[in-house]
């Protein structure tokens, strides 16, 4: 019995006598920022940056017109000549994942900007597999290993904000894809965003479907910051139309799961008179249901793939797919060596992001590209394309 | 037979839900699309239940689905005429795989689990090392035609589940399925007996690898190409031969059963679905529904020792 | 019944027989994977040994750690759980959201209390209504799933700072959460080790029906296995959470803590049918994978590639175990 008690004793002293030594923290300065709350519904809305955003899509990028990856809407510059050093570089990268074909597609493009630059000796790349808890680590470690700038893809948006906040002291950091909740990043890189996406699309609809009509809302996953953005958006300007919208459906991003979805819907409704969508993976699946119920294909909303590009022209669709472009992979690189450079770069370097209508459809229709390779990638001039791509 | 009236009941009950709520259900075209919908799971489920009768597991079948579809996409690319050999190609991928995890689950005694985690680790690994990432390519019209087409006013997967599961009874009626059977309900005393324990493990991994395949032909041919397309299925399809009443550990439940459990599963969801309980409160409800479903079977069974914490598919195999 | 001989050993307290389990195996492969690992950085140019990447194993391995401790208890009693990753997503969250309405001691009470209720039903359904545990916990976990699917559609809550300190502070090279992890593990260890408990632990998985005839409440047993390992992946959720600096509805999922921790035992030589095993292991096993994770890092190996060799490395390290047991069998 006693010599029990003494291991217990010393069980629960040595974490104290440990704490007693050298203590270090790589607690980053600044707040956590998990401010959402359960179940309100509209806390992905933020009213001034929806109207920011849909404003955006009219104004005129500043830059190389042919270079949309170089061109920013509405630039407030800042000055980075702290950051100027001398090359060669070491960037690093701190990916979230590259576990859907969005990501494959990006990462392969920006793997291809960093060979383009010869002062860039070294690109240092860590995959979080999608794990926040990894992703935070990553960041840690990266900062230890001599970097000269790091660019970072958030896997969420609150939950990697501390992390970012730590290393934003010892490199100059580098944002894009989902952004973090701190201003400390020289720099956040994303196209204009989720509602000029989600009202794209639904504006779309408004214009093409007769009053009255009803719509189907596929959406991929609730909580996602960036896909929230893009459903409250649509929500919003179908609030003021006259369509009615049936339903608002998860699909989990699974092609069987979306067909059955839209096939209950048909059957329920006997008609529906227009697709939305917040993502195009599954779109294709979604036409074929109705190719299958033996119905007419109504307007629909999709996304810059390949097989959805296919689907539309082959089959004379009347649909619209909004863009959240690939090739803002490309950006990162750039501006990291900008920044190192000592030139200007926006703080919220906001890219164009166009949508591929009729009238443009054969521009970015590729035949020898894969099924789910996205359009707008950027990389059609780019050394090893298509290969590299999959593509032939 | 007894065994498996639970499980009808249940699955007539809620057709009937679902009828009530949705007449066109009634009409032979809406019950075809439902049977349609489901093959693919009922196929996957007949042969987890041949894995699990033996008294073990088999977690590989959900990789081995994309497995499938991915590599059919890639090697068709679009050609028509790679349609039949791509077929045949993929049989053999789901028998061999089948195959190494009845050999490294036998010869190699390591547990069932642990076999099929590694390989689903290693196929879904290896499948998009092989692609770089994403699936590539497309599937041909006539690949397409097996989950998505029918033949008259039946489906080609109504048509493919009658005759999987018409073999599957055929094979439980066989010897194969007896020794099956014993070698589930007591290995050593099975093997003890002069029952060749090991091959009949064997085998039934390898249908399961078969039914894999199928069930990837199907779903491909249904939905095409998705890089998540058997995401979770080796949950479902275990869930639904657990629903049909066929014992975890082994030697008991028959095959039709089982495939009823994966039509009540996919009723479930039509139901729930249905009544607007989608989203998220849904897994709840199934969650809820699978341990009661499961502790009804269990406590209405004679008690057997051990049975329901240790059973044997965990156990080391015993070298006689 | 092979945990028996093994069990009156360790009564006899022979500290020098534990280290001939399969554990120092692990240990073994550990070391030498530390050494491949070494000479494959350092051939590629890079530093393997930095205290970046000590510091990254440790932070990057103690949630599975803790996780994993726990998974232990559960096989060791012959069980198994998985519905760990859902209640370290949902633990992760009341741990955030509690603690911004009340204070930090209320808020890890909350998780423990909340963790050791998911853990007793786990258990009673186990035991009392005779479910399996692949379907009990499976079906537990789809549970906690919708509620927390239902509740939450994002990160929610806030930590204190002081928490926060948890996920980042260290002592030397020595993270606070690694501490946290090896705390849990000597607790668990002297748990199995040098208690009652432990030791019906291994009887009731070694064969559950010889300790009901000996006399073991069995059904005790496997409840209080469970109760303690839902309460490891609580703590696991309460680390997180400090990381993230709040609570997080895919955090468990993301990081597949369900799956990956019961890999984690059996590569550490745990019988996955229960009985055989310990937390020596265990810990061996997540250090093999974190080091393998921290080397797949350094040489930037893709994710895919990861996935086979993790595959491949599961199965034939519990095809040695199965070998080195039947050996040892055969020679007795």
């Amino acid at each position: 019995m006693k010599r029990r008690r003494s291991a217990a004793a010393i069980v629960a002293l040595t974490p104290a006598i440990l704490f007693l030594g050298a203590c270090t923290s790589d607690q980053p300065t600044g707040k956590a920022g998990g401010t959402a709350s359960p179940s309100a519904q509209s806390k992905f809305f933020d009213q001034a940056e929806y109207e920011a955003q849909l404003a955006m899509r009219t104004k005129t990028p500043q830059g190389p017109a042919d270079k949309p990856w170089e061109q920013m809407i509405d630039p407030k510059m800042v000055d980075t000549a702290k950051y100027k050093k001398n090359g060669p570089y070491h960037l690093c990268f701190s990916n979230a994942a590259v576990n859907n074909p969005w990501r494959q597609v990006g990462f392969k493009t920006m793997q291809a900007e960093v060979a383009l630059h010869k002062e860039i000796t070294k690109f240092t790349v860590l995959d979080a597999e999608g794990k926040d808890d990894k992703q935070i680590s990553d960041i840690a470690e990266l900062t230890g290993k001599g970097c000269d700038a790091l660019i970072v893809s958030p896997n969420t948006t609150a939950t990697l904000t501390p992390a970012v906040n730590g290393a934003c002291p010892k490199v100059p950091v580098i944002v894009f894809d989902r952004g973090v909740q701190t201003e400390c990043p020289v720099t956040f890189i994303k196209p204009i965003g989720g509602y000029a996406f989600g009202a794209d699309g639904a504006e779309f609809l408004i214009e093409k479907v007769p009053a009255g009509g009803k719509i189907l809302a596929l959406r991929i996953l609730p909580g996602v910051d960036v896909l929230e953005t893009r459903w409250s958006a649509a929500q919003a300007a179908f609030a003021k139309s006259k369509l009615n919208v049936v339903g608002a459906e998860f699909t989990d991003g699974d092609a069987a799961k979306t067909k059955s979805i839209v096939s209950d819907y048909i059957q329920r409704h006997g008609k529906i008179d227009g697709i939305w969508m917040d993502a195009g993976a599954t779109a294709v699946a979604a036409i074929e249901a109705f190719e299958d119920a033996g119905v007419p294909v109504p307007p629909f909303v999709g996304e810059d793939q390949q097989d959805f590009l296919k689907k539309w022209k082959d089959e004379k669709l009347t649909a619209v797919a909004p863009t959240y472009p690939t090739y803002q992979w490309r950006t990162p690189v750039i501006a990291a060596l900008r920044i190192l450079n000592g030139e200007q770069v926006p703080q919220d370097w906001n890219l164009p992001q166009p949508k591929v209508t009729e009238a443009n459809l054969d521009t970015y229709l590729q035949p020898n590209m894969p099924p789910l390779h996205y359009a707008l990638c950027g990389c059609d001039k780019m050394p090893g394309f298509p290969q590299k791509w999959g593509g032939k | 037979m007894k065994r498996a009236l639970p499980i009808f009941t249940v699955l007539l009950v809620l057709l009937i839900a679902i009828a009530a709520s949705n007449p066109y259900f009634l009409e032979p075209p809406g019950f075809l699309a439902f049977l349609k919908r489901a093959a693919p799971l009922a196929i996957l489920a007949a042969g987890q239940y041949f894995v699990i009768v033996a008294g073990e597991f088999d977690l590989s079948v959900g990789s081995l689905v994309t497995v499938e579809v991915v590599v059919a996409a890639r090697l068709i690319d679009g050609d028509d005429s790679a349609t039949w050999p791509v077929l045949a190609l993929l049989i053999v991928i789901g028998l061999l795989v089948g195959l190494a995890n009845g050999v490294i689950t036998t010869a190699l005694a390591v547990p069932s689990f642990i076999t099929t985690l590694g390989m689903m680790l290693i196929l879904s690994g290896a499948v998009f090392l092989w692609t770089g990432g994403a699936p590539r390519g497309a599937l041909s019209e006539g690949f397409r035609a097996f989950g998505r087409e029918e033949l008259g006013p039946i489906p080609w997967s109504v048509l493919i589940l009658l005759v999987v599961g018409a073999v599957a009874i055929l094979l439980m009626r066989a010897d194969f399925g007896r020794t099956l059977i014993a070698a589930g309900d007591n290995r050593r005393a099975a093997s003890l007996s002069g029952v060749r324990v090991h091959r009949a493990t064997i085998f039934a991994f390898a249908i399961s690898g078969l039914s894999a395949a199928i069930a990837g032909i199907l779903l491909g041919g249904f939905a095409g190409v998705s890089a998540q397309i058997g995401q979770g299925l080796e949950f479902q399809a275990i869930t639904a031969v657990v629903l049909g009443g066929v014992v975890l550990g082994g030697g008991r439940g028959s095959v039709v059963a089982a495939m009823a459990g994966a039509l009540t599963l996919e009723a479930l969801f039509t139901l729930l679905n249905l009544h607007g309980i989608s989203g998220a409160l849904e897994f709840t409800v199934q969650g809820v529904i699978i341990i009661a479903a499961v502790a009804v079977g269990a406590v209405r069974l004679p008690f057997r020792p051990g049975a329901s914490i240790s059973p044997p598919m965990l156990k080391t195999k015993e070298t006689p | 019944m092979k945990a028996r001989p093994q069990a009156v050993q360790l009564r006899g307290g022979r500290v020098i027989a534990h280290l001939r389990d399969p554990a120092q195996a692990i240990y073994l492969a550990l070391f030498a994977v530390l050494i491949i690992g070494w000479v494959l950085v350092t051939i590629d140019g890079g530093q393997f040994v930095t205290t970046e990447n000590i510091v990254g194993i440790q932070q990057r391995s103690a949630a599975l750690g803790i996780v994993a401790v726990g998974q232990t208890l559960a096989i060791l009693a012959g069980s198994l759980d998985l519905s760990v990753a859902y209640l370290i997503s949902l633990t992760s969250l009341v741990a955030a959201e509690a603690m911004t309405g009340g204070g930090m001691v209320p808020a890890i009470a909350v998780v423990l209390a909340v963790s050791a209720l998911v853990g007793m039903v786990n258990g009673l359904v186990i035991t009392k209504l005779k479910v399996h545990a692949f379907i009990a916990t499976l079906g537990v976990a789809l549970i906690i799933k919708g509620v927390v699917e239902h509740r939450y559609d994002g990160p929610a809550g806030d930590v204190t700072d002081s928490f926060q300190r948890l996920g980042y502070d260290r002592i030397g090279p020595v993270p606070v959460s690694a501490l946290l992890w090896a705390g849990v593990a000597v607790a668990v260890w002297f748990l199995l080790r040098r208690t009652r408990l432990g030791y019906r632990i291994y009887a009731v998985g070694g064969d559950e029906e010889v300790a009901r005839l000996s006399g073991v409440r069995t059904d005790r047993v496997v409840i209080s296995a469970h109760v303690l390992c839902s309460i490891c992946a609580g703590i696991a959720g309460l680390l997180l959470a400090a990381r993230l600096g709040a609570g997080s509805p895919t955090v468990g999922t993301d990081g597949g803590y369900d799956l990956e921790s019961i890999a984690a035992v059996v590569l550490g030589g745990t019988a996955l049918a229960g009985g055989r095993g310990g937390v020596a292991g265990t810990v061996g096993g997540v250090l093999l994978l974190a080091v393998l994770d921290s080397i797949f890092n350094q040489l930037e190996v893709n994710s895919f590639f990861k996935d086979v060799v993790r595959g491949v490395v599961i199965v034939v390290a519990v095809a040695v175990y199965a070998r080195r047991a039947r050996e040892r069998r055969t020679t007795a």
